[in-house]
């Protein structure tokens, strides 16, 4: 099976639970020639950040900043990660004004984050024109309970998750697009690299009962996690998350870049680590070089070279953290 | 046995990787100079054109790459890929950009031409000599213009750009603007392998 078809399987999957099937009727009597913002529209757009790095940005220059060094999306934040841990308060969408004037100076995709289960600030983000909703654990929840329905949304969607059942469920609400959790604004990668094997410890169990053709322990492995049965079966049967992988939490150097590439991720999300580091500029480009290249360790060297320890950001061990300042835990 | 390079250096890398797989052509991914010995042709995917850019030029790919194109390798570029070959960029919002390029094709090409993700669309393509296809347009650039070897071969009828091009052909390269790999269209990479044989 290839990631393609399970993309196509999605797309059948949604107007399965979301019946959208009269709106599009419609749209072809009104004769549109192109169909727009469908799945597979936006899971091929999140295809296209495979391999690449998205970066925490607050402001214009970050922006072009991050542009420059070959990043192939900006994340617009109010606060970068380690800010808003340390500003406490509650933490809100990002200001519009700045949203729009990065929006008209970089050529690469957009993406903002709003509260989890805040419908609105999603819906502000989508009328700005923002290519990427980050539904993020960053902020202040609003409804933990149930998130957003991305099904209903135009603009796609990337969720957290901290296990493969965590992530399926995002999928079944309408995510196109998982990174796992990792404790943000930390600058350690620990947690990150936690979520991304108790993935793939999952997906390979799977992929397992799959091979031996022993259904009926998909059936009760999707039962007890609380996942929808059809997606535990396309799991299985792809033998990986049936949309793209991120990295994210904790990421600080290329070598933390490249270590998640070998675990299996599809690309980085640098919150903190950038911008909350001495060098910047030189550690846009290294972080993007080792992602690239994570299976040449000549060339992780390199790009390891191009940065100073001294510089990187001081970061936080998550055993010093008491339970309530956990970001991770947030929206389940 | 023909062996198709795509270049993997950032994108929709396995996209292509598996159409190639079903066509049973044997293929390596391209991430360094070395990767490019014993490459029949290469395709050079979706994916950020200003990321793949520098990723070329980092990693020594820039030159090499180029010379063998316009030596005559088989070359399917598709939108990043487009932009690459392209000779003139330039952005719809933006304007000029100083993106590095291959710029071995005479096409001059204008990125995010029709607007943001949520303006991205698929829709039929009728391409000259290889057929109608339904394809991924995602915040995909157009060909505003070709000249000197360069051929327009194919368009798009969008309903607020008008017909605008998505394909021309230069010699050995192809540049399309949309994603024939996201709808598991198959007739370019054909066409490829076909150009390789021939």
């Amino acid at each position: 099976m290839k990631l393609v078809d399970a993309y196509a399987y999605l797309e059948r999957l949604r107007d399965l639970i979301y019946a959208l099937l009269e709106e599009r009727d419609k749209r072809k009597e009104g004769g549109l020639r192109v169909e727009e913002a469908t799945p597979l529209v936006k899971y091929g757009f999140i295809s296209m950040f495979k391999g690449g790095v998205i970066m925490d940005v607050t402001n214009e220059k970050q922006a072009q900043i991050a542009e420059d060094a070959g990043a192939v999306g900006v994340m617009i934040l109010d606060k970068l990660p380690y800010d808003v841990r340390m500003a406490g308060g509650v933490a809100r969408t990002a200001d519009a004004n700045v949203i729009l004037s990065i929006a008209s100076s970089v050529t690469i995709p957009i993406s903002a984050k709003c509260r989890i289960g805040h419908a609105g600030e999603a819906r502000l983000l989508e009328e700005l024109g923002v290519d990427l909703i980050d539904e993020s654990e960053v902020l202040t929840p609003v409804d933990e309970r149930s998130h957003i329905n991305k099904w209903e949304f135009k603009t796609p969607f990337v969720n957290g998750a901290r296990s493969l059942p965590e992530a399926l469920r995002r999928i079944y609400e309408g995510a196109s697009m998982i990174r796992t959790k990792g404790e943000p604004g930390t600058g350690n990668v620990a947690e990150a690299v936690k979520h991304m094997k108790l993935v793939n410890r999952d997906i390979a169990t799977l992929r397992g009962y799959y091979l031996a053709k022993d259904y009926e322990a998909i059936w009760v492995y999707a039962k007890e996690n609380k996942v929808p049965y059809e997606l535990a079966l396309l799991t299985a049967r792809l033998g990986r998350l049936p949309v793209v992988n991120f990295a994210a939490g904790g990421i600080a150097t290329p070598a933390d870049a490249a270590l998640m590439m070998w675990l299996g991720s599809d690309g980085i999300f640098v919150g903190s680590g950038i911008f909350k580091s001495q060098d910047p500029e030189g550690r846009a480009r290294a972080i993007v070089l080792a992602t690239a290249h994570y299976d040449d360790p000549e060339t992780v060297v390199e790009a390891q070279r191009m940065i100073s320890e001294k510089a990187s950001m001081m970061g936080i061990d998550i055993r010093t953290l008491k339970p309530e300042q956990l970001m991770q835990v947030r929206g389940e | 046995m023909v062996t198709v390079g795509v270049l993997a250096l950032q994108g929709d890398v396995l996209e292509h990787l598996e159409i190639l797989r079903e066509l049973g052509a044997s293929s390596k991914l391209v991430k360094r100079p070395q990767d490019l010995q014993g490459i029949d042709g290469i395709i050079i995917p979706g994916g950020e054109s200003t990321t793949i850019g520098e990723l070329v030029k980092a990693s020594g790919l820039l030159e090499p790459l180029r010379e063998m194109i316009e030596k005559g390798l088989p070359t399917l570029g598709t939108c990043a890929g487009a932009i690459l070959l392209a000779k003139r960029v330039r952005d719809r919002v933006v304007g000029e950009t100083s993106q590095p390029l291959l710029g071995v094709m005479d096409i001059g090409v204008l990125r995010n031409a029709f607007g943001r993700q949520r303006e991205s669309f698929v829709a039929e393509v009728e391409l000259e000599g290889i057929g109608r296809m339904r394809v991924a347009f995602i915040r995909a650039p157009i060909i505003e213009e070709a000249w000197g070897r360069s051929r327009m071969i194919g368009y798009v009828d969008h309903p607020q750009l008008g017909k605008a091009g998505a394909a021309a052909v230069q010699d050995n390269a192809i540049a399309v603007t949309f994603h024939p790999e996201i709808t598991g269209e198959r007739r370019l990479h054909e066409h490829l392998l076909e150009r390789i044989k021939r």
